[in-house]
């Protein structure tokens, strides 16, 4: 498994793997079922989680229709309090920037606070081009990364991983970035966790640079939020000499005292905690302690373009939470590689057609990589209707329309490999508004009924390989309707 | 109180047992049903699939057919879903595409008159024991857009329990998609499949003889996959569990 997402085929391809691997399955429906259920006795905990999901999604609907203003007082804020702010417009010139900080520094090493504005943008891979050695020093991350494996969840990116999967990644691989494993090393947890401990900790101590992302920038102070459980990104935060911040331009709450919400209900849906072990809060610098500089590099990477859409901008609001993924009854069974991006499951479905636009195979199936069934919306603590976004991005691809793609106004056309059902959807029309056809139809079904097959050759066996075909009944309803109550039904 | 069945077109086509159940039904709780004979279909898969401009001449249809109606009544959570959440939606989209009020003001007169079955049943006519006789053992799967578009919440399950002779089971992760959605059946037939035999297990474990839902697409979808892993349950709408009477008993 190679360590991108380029080239990926459409998401019922990728599926199809995942469905059939049983040890992806069990470990997936376990580890999502177990945060599930926990995630659902955090919050119904708080009597005022209706009261603070709504007042998350005004803070940042609120931010985004005044996202202008914001970024220039960010910038403000955090060049007065001793930072450098860059902007990038896209993944190559956030990753230059972040390439030529390190070095100027005249380091060839970093290490990582989890991010995902940074898988966004592989800026490891792109460090590396560099001769520039990125360390992940979150513990799933670390598994990722020494398995030379991509993430599959946001919040637990080697969920697709058992422990012995794990102790047996951590044996085979570590000695090659650093400390090797301890010698007899199990798979108990407590065992991996200071395997983990041990191989980062000289990193922490060696290292010059630091690179992180954030959850949340406050504008009024120029404040940046890591909210994180293992303690790593603490470390990562503070020890280093330079620290460079990637962050997405949505991540932006105007006031300190926005925090209260997503502090409260960021936690609870991500890790089902009441409060995360560690909340890192850091406002440029400061003289003797933490890191002597400090730059925020400001990343839209698609997210103007995704702004300019009435319908699908409210994937903006988005935490990173990741409830929707571990809720979702598709993102369980076809496991996170197969969206085919660092966004998987119901908020990737909606966010990398966006971010990326839906001309790759990939990017064109995942807005149908849903059955539409809404527990994504139910859960989301900033409540984005996924699934309405979801049907939009279906109009997008087989039907195109106006869009904005780098900055631009555009007129997509719509996706290839549509034709058939287009003509389907159009005949289906035709004949619901044509009822005499539609009944004429129906009655050819009835009567020749007995030569329907149970399963269906080709293209059909999308149905019937698992399915069989439900038996066509004698008569339509309406045939019956008009024989019992002949006079009736005449409204019309 | 002139009320219309809006049976939907696969039930039309595929299950005109459940349409006889809800006149059956209906009528034996004193409404005089009437099936506007000019009704096709809601728009609902053209909408889901993204053609959501292939759906407006169905909704508009669905809006002028059933117009003169004080109530439409239809035994399919998800179709009913389509005409509540988002008829309204079909006319703001028009809307915001400079297209005007029209869609919206043709559409909006059926929205707030449209009732999921067991919602017309509990709410307007206010019956929850509607003098059925089922003597078997039922595992009631809430779907989908019943459950979360439209709040059924209870109303189902207060039904069964009135029912005579049923027994009620619970069933594990009921609220659990079952794969179906529409053409997300055929276009991801693996991952479908997948959640269809999970849903079927789970209904298989509590010893049931019938899952009952109240829409007719997913059940035909959990039936069919019933079927061929040859559990010997079988799928059967609400509406003829409802229907059935110790003289004239469902199967």
């Amino acid at each position: 498994m190679s360590g991108t997402f380029v080239g990926m085929p459409a998401f019922p391809v990728a599926a199809r793997e995942a469905v059939g691997d049983r040890t992806l399955r069990s470990n997936l429906r376990h580890a999502t079922r177990t945060i599930r259920d926990k995630r659902a006795r955090a919050v119904a905990e708080l009597d005022d989680w209706a009261a603070l999901r709504e007042a998350g999604k005004q803070i940042k609907d609120h931010t985004l229709r005044h996202l202008d203003r914001y970024l220039v007082q960010v910038e403000e804020t955090v060049t007065a309090a001793g930072g450098t702010v860059h902007w990038a417009a896209d993944a190559d010139e956030a990753n230059e920037i972040v390439a030529r900080l390190v070095e100027e520094t005249g380091e060839s090493e970093v290490v990582k606070v989890k991010s995902m504005a940074t898988q966004e943008i592989a800026l490891n891979e792109a460090l590396e081009a560099r001769g520039i050695h990125a360390y992940e020093t979150d513990l799933a991350e670390l598994i990722v990364q020494l398995g030379k494996d991509r993430p599959s969840h946001i919040l637990v990116p080697a969920i697709h991983r058992n422990r012995g999967e794990i102790r047996d990644i951590f044996r085979s691989e570590m000695s090659e970035w650093g400390r090797p494993a301890p010698e007899g090393l199990t798979d108990t947890p407590a065992e991996l966790a200071e395997a983990a401990r041990l191989h980062l900790r000289e990193k922490f101590l060696r290292a010059k640079v630091g690179v992180s992302g954030a959850n949340f920038v406050v504008a009024e102070t120029g404040t940046l939020v890591v909210v994180e459980s293992e303690g790593n990104g603490r470390m990562c935060l503070t020890l280093p000499e330079t620290l460079i911040s990637v962050v997405g331009i949505e991540k932006i709450v105007p006031r300190w005292q926005d925090l209260e919400v997503f502090l409260q209900t960021l936690p609870r849906s991500s890790t089902a905690e009441r409060m995360n072990p560690y909340t890192s809060m850091w406002t440029g610098t400061t003289d003797e302690d933490g890191p002597r500089a400090f730059h925020l590099v400001l990343l839209d990477n698609g997210r103007t373009d995704t702004l300019a859409d009435e319908v699908g901008r409210q994937a903006l609001r988005c935490i990173r939470c990741s409830a929707c993924l571990n809720v979702c009854p598709v993102y369980e069974r076809a496991g996170g590689h197969a969206y085919g991006s660092v966004y998987p499951g119901p908020i990737g479905a909606i966010l990398s057609p966006q971010l990326r636009g839906t001309g790759s195979e990939i990017d064109a199936s995942l807005p149908y990589a849903s059955s539409l069934c809404g527990a994504c919306y139910e859960v989301c603590p900033v409540a984005i209707d996924i699934p309405e976004v979801l049907v939009h991005l279906r109009e997008r691809v087989v039907q195109g329309g106006p869009a904005v793609r780098d900055g631009n106004r555009v007129v997509l056309k719509p996706a290839r490999g549509h034709a058939a059902e287009r003509a389907a959807m159009r005949a289906a029309q035709w004949a619901f508004t044509h009822p005499g056809a539609l009944r004429t139809g129906q009655r050819l079904a009835s009567r020749t009924r007995r030569l329907h097959p149970r399963t269906l050759p080709g293209p059909g066996r999308a149905w019937s390989g698992s399915r069989d075909l439900p038996a066509v009944p004698a008569e339509p309803f309406r045939d019956w309707w008009q024989r019992t109550h002949g006079g009736k039904g005449g409204a019309k | 109180m002139r009320v219309a069945l809006f049976l939907t077109c696969v039930n039309d086509t595929l299950y005109p047992d459940t349409g006889r159940a809800v006149v059956k039904l209906l009528t034996r709780l004193g409404v005089d049903v009437d099936f506007p004979m000019a009704q096709t279909c809601c728009g609902q898969a053209h909408y889901n699939t993204g053609y959501r401009h292939e759906a407006e001449p169905l909704a508009r249809r669905f809006a002028d057919v059933f117009a003169g109606y004080d109530a439409i009544v239809t035994p399919s959570g998800s179709c009913g879903a389509m005409v509540r959440e988002l008829y309204p939606r079909m006319g703001e989209r028009a809307r915001a595409e400079g297209r005007g009020d029209t869609l919206a003001a043709t559409l909006a007169p059926v929205v707030p008159k449209t009732y999921e079955l067991t919602e017309f049943l509990v709410d307007v006519l206010g019956v929850t024991d509607v003098g059925a006789y089922y003597p078997h053992t039922v595992t009631y799967h809430p779907t989908c857009h019943g459950l979360r578009s439209l709040g059924l919440g209870d109303r189902p399950r207060r039904l069964l329990e009135a029912v005579k002779g049923l027994e009620l089971v619970a069933l594990p992760g009921a609220e659990e998609c079952c794969g179906f959605g529409g053409t997300f059946a055929v276009k991801n037939p693996d991952v479908s499949a997948a959640m269809g035999a999970d849903k079927v297990r789970n209904a298989e474990s509590t010893g049931a003889d019938v899952l009952c839902a109240a829409d007719n697409s997913c059940l035909m979808h959990i039936g069919g996959t019933m079927a061929r892993l040859r559990t010997g349950m079988r799928p059967v709408h609400i509406a003829e569990i409802l229907a059935s009477t110790r003289e004239e008993e469902a199967v």
